[in-house]
């Protein structure tokens, strides 16, 4: 498996990630060499194995829906990085046409 | 000797005797921080108007003659990584540099019941996700024994706090190693429980199926008396288990007679360092002379522990780091539309170590390469599982070696992942088992820097982990050797 710049360049952007083309030149070489060590696990075959997802033994856990007391509007206010009367605020979205 | 070097043991015991104050004791221990933090850079906030208020508070309870903890009073750190109400938590990265939480985590509330003293929050990797602590956004932590080396990685600030006499106690994560790795390095006791002992709820999360909390300290008692602190069920954290926690130090005992202990081959690898593997084989032949039965075991599927866990981890963090948008709190870029500023936000925000470890966690899920690397690598997960189910049918403990070297320089990994992921290769497999690991002093090498013993257990049987640990220690020294700063 050979990893390309342009297949990087791809996965910064599923992954939101403004990467500098310094950045996508790295991590292209160390992706490939990673994937290289990797494939290692190629040479075991798993067919018939369940894979493990999570330890914990897999059951669904039940409570009551109880009505409780939640965080304070101003206490969360304070942590937007920009704000408009108590909402955050964000760059527009939709352009006027 | 000064009140800051003693152990939590021995401070709890003044302060329940009234020999000792709170306040004398913190006061003493912001002292010796502030004395040494430059050297090391442990801590990236020191809560000093907290810590001495908190004191004094303990100290009046006291004087009413409250019945308390053994906690009461005692100054401790907490890795960066958990959320602290009202005190900047910042997981050490430049996106949430401007952080403050607006509640505690599970561990933090049950440590203000017991009446700790937060002395403030330690330094760490940017999520906790490297072995050196070179990834933090606040620069390196230095290790106690060689200031020009790494006390070990992503928990380095608590085990470097720790061996440094900086606090009593300090708390950390573990999701590969990230306690029982710097442990070893610094020379400190660390342990990483079962998956499910403590509660993950405020704890910024990595790797969800991994993480895991746990202590450090400066002896097996030390570490018994503070996991006990924070075990337990939470309905906050349905992975937490419903089990009843015993109290850790009923199984301090010195007698390890009828004990079995398994050794695994492929933990003495090519390329490890002599002394390493002279401290260890040296513990485990003084635990045979103690009177545990020493047997030969193999865990076959060692070898691919390193690739399988950083495909599994990578893939959960990137889905856990893609909370981290600008939007809610946190760092928040400059931009023109909502989708620069997404980008530039997480461009700009995140350190290299994490930006690769999300596009190779992108890369294992995305469509066409799931069944290839994430389902390929959760199978194999369930072989190293299995190895030691196995193992722990033909004895009750295993011992390792924890890390293949002691302390290495500082820059000497940066710029070789492949390097740096290996030197958690005898600590991944416990994380993918979510097994109990304990680690503790057993020698020094060459350069009189520490080497730690790793003792594993089966799942939620960590007061066998104590009792080995604790029998091993009264009958050695190590743990009383201290760094010269």
């Amino acid at each position: 498996m050979h990893i390309t710049k342009q297949w990087v360049e791809n996965l910064a952007k599923l992954s939101l990630l403004e990467l500098s083309s310094e950045e996508v030149e790295r991590y292209t070489q160390e992706l490939n060499s990673l994937m290289g060590y990797f494939e290692k696990l190629n040479k075991l075959n798993t067919t018939h194995i369940d894979p493990t997802f999570s330890v914990e033994p897999s059951m669904t856990v039940f409570r009551e829906d109880e009505v409780k007391a939640s965080f304070k509007k101003e206490e969360l206010v304070g942590l937007f990085p920009a704000q408009e009367d108590g909402a955050i605020k964000v760059p527009k979205i939709i352009e006027a046409s | 000797m000064k009140p800051y070097e003693l152990t939590l043991e021995e401070a709890s015991k003044k302060l329940s005797q009234k020999k000792l104050s709170s306040l004398e004791l913190t006061t003493s221990v912001l002292q010796r921080i502030k004395e040494t933090q430059p050297k090391l850079n442990s801590f990236v906030l020191v809560t000093e108007e907290e810590a001495l208020r908190t004191a004094k508070i303990v100290d009046e309870k006291r004087a009413k003659g409250q019945k308390l903890s053994s906690l009461a009073g005692i100054p401790i750190g907490l890795k960066d990584i958990f959320l602290t109400q009202g005190i900047q938590t910042t997981c050490c990265s430049k996106i949430l540099s401007n952080f403050i939480p607006p509640y505690d985590g599970t561990v933090v509330r049950k440590l203000k019941e017991n009446d700790f003293v937060l002395v403030g929050k330690l330094n760490q990797d940017e999520f906790a996700m490297g072995s050196s602590n070179e990834n933090s956004f606040y620069g390196p932590v230095k290790n106690p024994w060689d200031v020009e080396r790494t006390p070990g990685g992503s928990s380095g600030g608590s085990a470097a706090a720790v061996a440094s006499d900086q606090c009593l106690g300090a708390f950390g994560t573990d999701t590969g190693g990230s306690i029982r790795q710097p442990a070893s390095l610094s020379g400190v006791v660390g342990m990483k429980p079962t998956y499910g002992r403590v509660s993950r709820y405020g704890i910024i999360a990595f790797a969800s199926s991994l993480d895991q909390v746990g202590p450090f300290g400066k002896s097996v008692t030390d570490v018994a008396l503070l996991l006990h602190a924070v075990s337990g069920h939470d309905p906050q954290d349905s992975t937490s288990a419903n089990l009843p926690v015993p109290d850790y130090t009923q199984f301090l005992k010195k007698d390890v007679k009828g004990l079995c202990i398994g050794v695994p081959k492929e933990y003495f690898m090519e390329g490890m360092q002599p002394s390493v593997e002279k401290a260890t084989r040296e513990a485990i032949a003084h635990i045979k002379k103690m009177g545990a039965k020493i047997i030969d075991l193999s865990l076959p599927h060692t070898e691919y522990a390193v690739p399988t866990y950083y495909l599994i981890a990578t893939a959960e963090a990137s889905s856990n780091l893609a909370r981290y948008d600008g939007v809610k709190y946190g760092y928040r870029a400059k931009a023109q539309t909502l989708q620069e500023m997404y980008r530039k936000t997480r461009g700009e925000g995140f350190g290299r170590e994490v930006k690769r470890r999300i596009i190779l966690g992108t890369f294992v899920l995305s469509s066409g390469y799931y069944d290839a690397y994430y389902k390929k690598a959760s199978q194999v997960r369930t072989l190293i599982k299995k190895d030691f189910e196995e193992a722990f049918k033909k004895c009750d403990l295993i011992v390792t070696p924890t890390s293949p070297t002691t302390a290495f320089k500082l820059g000497e990994k940066v710029n070789d992942p492949l390097q740096m992921y290996l030197s958690d290769i005898f600590t991944i497999s416990t994380n993918l088992a979510a097994l109990p690991g304990l680690v503790l002093p057993c020698g020094f090498d060459e350069k009189n820097l520490p080497i730690g013993l790793q003792i594993l257990g089966p799942h939620f049987k960590e007061e066998a982990l104590f009792h080995l640990a604790y029998a091993y220690e009264q009958s050695t020294d190590w743990h009383t050797r201290k760094p010269k700063l």
